[in-house]
């Protein structure tokens, strides 16, 4: 029996949606200065009885059962919890990747920048933020309706002064209009797929059915003290009752005698991603003169430029957690089954790379015997079947915004007219397990080299084009033709390069209290 | 595969030697003057690794009597070679004699002025299961058909892509025919596999005969009587073994103690460098007879089955491993695992709980500190991040480790064998000719 979740008043809002209806938002990086200020901002923040009263709040689930106008959320760096106080043996209980942050001396002795592509151009070391020198404590996201980020800012970063400084402000780009298509700034649409979390805990995850290709994924594998894929839970800090006196924080689920300070958590990733708008359409057009790049642009993605529409049209058998919007259906309702040698849709697509819509095993349902014989690897079916492993273990909420200019035509910068300021995007990805998600989503499908059993090329859009290993390059794109040979684009130049990234913990309203508590250094 | 004790105490100064063979970490020098893995042809891997066992603490769960704290610290010299194992011994006996006198006198009972080959044969072990991908596929056709493919890639780039596919191979087989470059002829399959392979064939044929006798020599009461009789026979082994893996699986302590931080970042420092990585790992067997003899048994199954049932291209699901075996150790106290498998760690172990987990329970089950499973089966190495921290916290760096393709994964070597194949077939169809261009 999978657990519902019930307890949306102690799940940050973020979770529950990207806030789309609410245009401006701005993200800010903060150090703390004075720990006792610091935490007693958060315990206004969460309303605690005695906290002083602020006039906003840290925006739950709960309260998205009305409109809001404005939206503060809140997340920590492992440095931001040390310096508040949390115990080093607490801290050390949660992920290895979280603890050690996504840059430093350790993450690159270890090669998680080498694995996740953060070399080359990309490297920490020309990174704007994220090091450690630049590194944050907090990370405090605001969002507000149209014109009314920058008195909805002043106020929080006037109370934000006694307890912190303010080392980056990450301002977004207006986002769409209300009835208008959300881009990024190649002009793509924007935010497409994502799962969907099965609150109601109505699916049992590893049964038959994952046979099929499936969008609605278990609780857990974005929320802490919920059971992930697996029917596990993901590893996070339990602590002892001492540790916790007052008894704040919720019993785990798996573990009752242990409190659970992950529970209604979750990790999200932040990378700035800047984006060579011009240098991409130029590219493009050049190499696409006849429409101006946009089937080689739309190729790269995998989409259509307009509306966002997968090049493969949507399969007429239902996929469990796509729809019942009718756009969904359209956008979401396929797999690559259909495009087995990828005329429709080229093998290295981003689209294809980031969220390849494979089943537990390919073939799907055809049988005891069927399944046997594959499930022992008796049966295969050439040699691209079954290369890449099953997509439910490595999904990502994404709740990125765009920043700089967003084109609405990209034909003013067509031709090398650069708009004189630099854009991107601030990716922002959420998941319970950053290695066998996030980490494993950009390892082993975007910058993988040898994805799918393609050979010398990484993602179209967010290759670092370094070449790997040794002399070998990464830098082509193929898309395969009827008549035989591949069209082979090579020499793609960089067009997304890392400015900024961290690792964060995005606790329940719970754990907030709960560090508001902490007396531990400071 | 070569294990000999370290003089205790100098494992340091070995080490430091051992590092000294590396173009970056854990990454060999295809030719550094110790050992020049790259003048060995028929190599395909090789590793020096410092067997060093930080996990025999964990035995102490199981009562004091089965510690095994004098486990010596070995080193390991393993290379996966094309034909006999002894013969490449005795070529790095006669090529690097001085280089491994070098390494080896860090070993007990290494006599400098011995013979070499003799001391490395009397410390060679044999493992007792080796799983190969790609069964009669050498080092030197790896090489050919990687520099085929690229000129076959860029005769191809040069030819407009819209031609008639049929016109395309032709010019495409002329180029190469002119320009080059040579392939080296297929060996045949030696005459050795093909009695192996023959006398599977009897043996499985036997077998059906034997097991349809009853029905086909008796009267149906007698073969029902005979086969029940054989049932009862196989029934109570069976009973009994349920009995024992029961009450092993559900009383065995299970040690979940996470890796340390200092050994993560020693095998991360070595890892994805190339888009192959290796992986050793070494444990104990919990003691007593039941987990050495299930192990015993299975793992001589794994070596009987696994060339025949998956003599090409995949272990089971598996397509990233080019090599792996098991050893015992230490009269069979402890076992070695050693792998070389494309992309990474994460990876790997991804494939592994996703799509073998059966598998691992089967070979790995009976080590001290396995997630518990079930029914041999199930279980283990379903509990994925449980699975992991044993799976890494087993894991030892390799000092060195060599690779004789850097840069191609098995997919690739699959491919550029597919393409040489298209080459040198005689007749192909239209949409064959079609498919065979696409992969160039």
């Amino acid at each position: 029996m999978v657990e519902t979740v019930t307890e949306y008043e102690d799940i940050q809002g973020l979770l529950y949606a990207g806030y789309g209806s609410l245009e401006e938002a701005s993200f800010l990086l903060l150090r703390v200065t004075n720990a006792a200020e610091a935490k007693a901002w958060f315990a206004g923040l969460v309303e605690e009885p005695g906290a002083e009263k602020l006039s906003y709040h840290v925006t739950h689930a709960g309260h998205l059962d009305s409109h809001q106008e404005q939206v503060l959320q809140l997340a920590f760096t492992a440095r931001g919890l040390r310096n508040l106080g949390l115990l080093e043996d607490v801290l050390g209980s949660f992920s290895r990747e979280f603890y050690l942050g996504i840059a430093g001396a350790e993450a690159e002795v270890e090669g998680r920048s080498r694995r996740l592509g953060d070399i080359g151009n990309n490297a920490p070391s020309n990174w704007e933020w994220g090091t450690p020198t630049e590194m944050p404590d907090i990370l405090v996201m605001l969002y507000a309706e149209a014109g009314g980020l920058a008195a909805f800012q002043q106020m929080v970063t006037a109370d934000l002064a006694l307890g912190f400084e303010i080392i980056r402000i990450l301002a977004t780009a207006k986002a769409a209009e209300p009835g208008e298509t959300r881009r990024e700034p190649f002009g793509f649409v924007d935010g497409i797929s994502q799962p969907q979390i099965d609150w109601d805990g109505t699916r049992e995850p590893g049964t038959s059915d994952d046979l099929d290709y499936g969008n609605l994924i278990a609780a857990g594998e974005f929320l802490l003290g919920y059971q992930n894929e697996y029917g596990l839970y993901t590893q996070r800090p339990l602590l002892e009752p001492s540790q916790d006196p007052e008894n704040i924080l919720a019993p785990a689920a798996e573990s009752p005698g242990q409190r659970d300070l992950g529970r209604n958590g979750t990790y999200l990733v932040l990378r700035q991603l800047e984006q060579d708008v011009s240098g991409f359409w130029n590219f493009v057009s050049e190499k696409s003169p006849e429409d101006n790049g946009t089937s080689l642009a739309q190729a790269m993605l995998g989409r259509n430029l307009t509306t966002g529409d997968p090049l493969i049209t949507a399969s007429r058998a239902e996929i469990r957690g796509v729809g019942p919007d009718a756009g969904d259906i359209r956008q979401n309702g396929f797999t690559y089954e259909s495009d087995p040698e990828g005329l429709t849709c080229p093998f290295g697509a981003h689209i294809r790379r980031a969220n390849p819509r494979t089943a537990d095993m390919p073939g799907g349902r055809q049988g005891v015997i069927s399944f046997l014989l594959r499930a022992l690897g008796l049966k295969q079916d050439g040699p691209r079947d079954d290369l890449i492993s099953s997509s439910r273990f490595h999904r990502l909420i994404r709740r990125g915004r765009p920043y700089g200019v967003v084109i609405d035509h990209r034909e003013s910068v067509v031709h090398g007219e650069s708009p004189g300021i630099t854009s991107g995007i601030y990716f922002i990805a959420l998941n319970a397990n950053i290695s066998r998600q996030f980490e494993f989503v950009q390892n082993a499908w975007i910058v993988n080299a040898k994805f799918n059993g393609m050979d010398g090329e990484t993602d179209p859009l967010l290759g670092n084009r370094v070449p790997f290993p040794a002399e070998n390059p990464t830098d082509a794109f193929c898309l395969p033709q009827p008549s035989g040979p591949n069209r082979r684009i090579a020499g793609l130049p960089q067009f997304i390069t890392v400015r900024g990234a961290a690792y964060f913990f995005l606790p329940s309203l719970r754990a907030i209290r709960f560090i508001a508590r902490q007396n531990g250094k400071g | 595969m070569v294990v000999a004790p370290i003089v205790p105490g100098r494992e340091i100064e070995l080490r430091d030697l051992l590092l000294t063979m590396n173009r970056r970490p854990g990454t060999a020098e295809p030719n550094n003057p110790l050992v020049p893995f790259g003048t060995f042809d028929t190599l395909h891997f090789a590793r020096f690794v410092i067997l060093n066992d930080s996990t025999l603490d964990d035995l102490k769960a199981f009562g004091p009597e089965t510690e095994f704290s004098d486990a010596p610290i070995y080193l390991a010299f393993l290379g996966d070679c094309d034909g006999p194992a002894d013969e490449l011994l005795a070529d790095f006996a006669n090529r690097a004699a001085e280089g491994l006198r070098k390494i080896f006198a860090f070993c007990e009972g290494f006599d400098p002025n011995g013979d070499l080959l003799e001391w490395m044969r009397s410390r060679s072990v044999k493992p007792s299961a080796t799983y190969v991908n790609w069964i009669g596929r050498t080092v030197r056709q790896i090489r050919e058909e990687a520099v085929l493919h690229e000129a076959l890639s860029k005769y191809l780039a040069a030819l407009p892509i819209n031609g008639p596919p049929r016109d395309l191979r032709r010019e495409l087989i002329r180029a190469v025919h002119d320009k080059g470059p040579q392939l080296t002829p297929e060996a045949p399959t030696p005459f050795s596999w093909q009695i192996r392979r023959l006398l599977y064939v009897l043996a499985a044929a036997l077998a059906i005969y034997l097991a349809l006798l009853p029905i086909l020599k008796l009267s149906i009461g007698m073969a029902l009587f005979v086969y029940g009789v054989f049932l009862i026979f196989l029934a109570t082994p069976l009973a009994i073994f349920l009995v024992h893996l029961r009450r092993h699986e559900t009383t065995d302590p299970v040690i979940l103690t996470p890796p340390s931080d200092a050994h993560l970042r020693a095998l991360g420092a070595l890892q994805d460098h190339d888009v192959t990585n290796q992986y050793t790992a070494l444990g104990s067997f919990k003691p007593g007879v039941f987990s050495r003899w299930t192990t015993t048994i299975i793992w001589w199954l794994v070596n009987l089955a696994t060339p025949v049932l998956y003599p090409r291209g995949h272990l089971a699901r598996i397509k990233t491993i080019h090599f792996a075996r098991w050893v015992f150790l230490d009269g069979k106290r402890r076992g070695l695992f050693a792998s070389n498998y494309d992309g990474s760690s994460e990876a790997y172990m991804d494939d592994f709980v996703n799509k073998v987990s059966f598998g691992l329970n089967l070979t790995f089950g009976q080590g001290v500190g396995y997630p518990r499973t079930h029914f041999l089966l199930w279980g283990g190495a379903q509990r994925e991040q449980e699975f992991k921290n044993v799976q890494r916290r087993h894991a030892l760096p390799a000092e060195v480790w060599y690779k004789a393709y850097p840069g191609l994964t098995l997919v690739d070597i699959a491919r550029n064998a597919r393409i040489r194949q298209g080459l040198e077939r005689s007749t192909m169809t239209e949409t064959e000719i079609r498919q065979w261009l696409s992969e160039i």
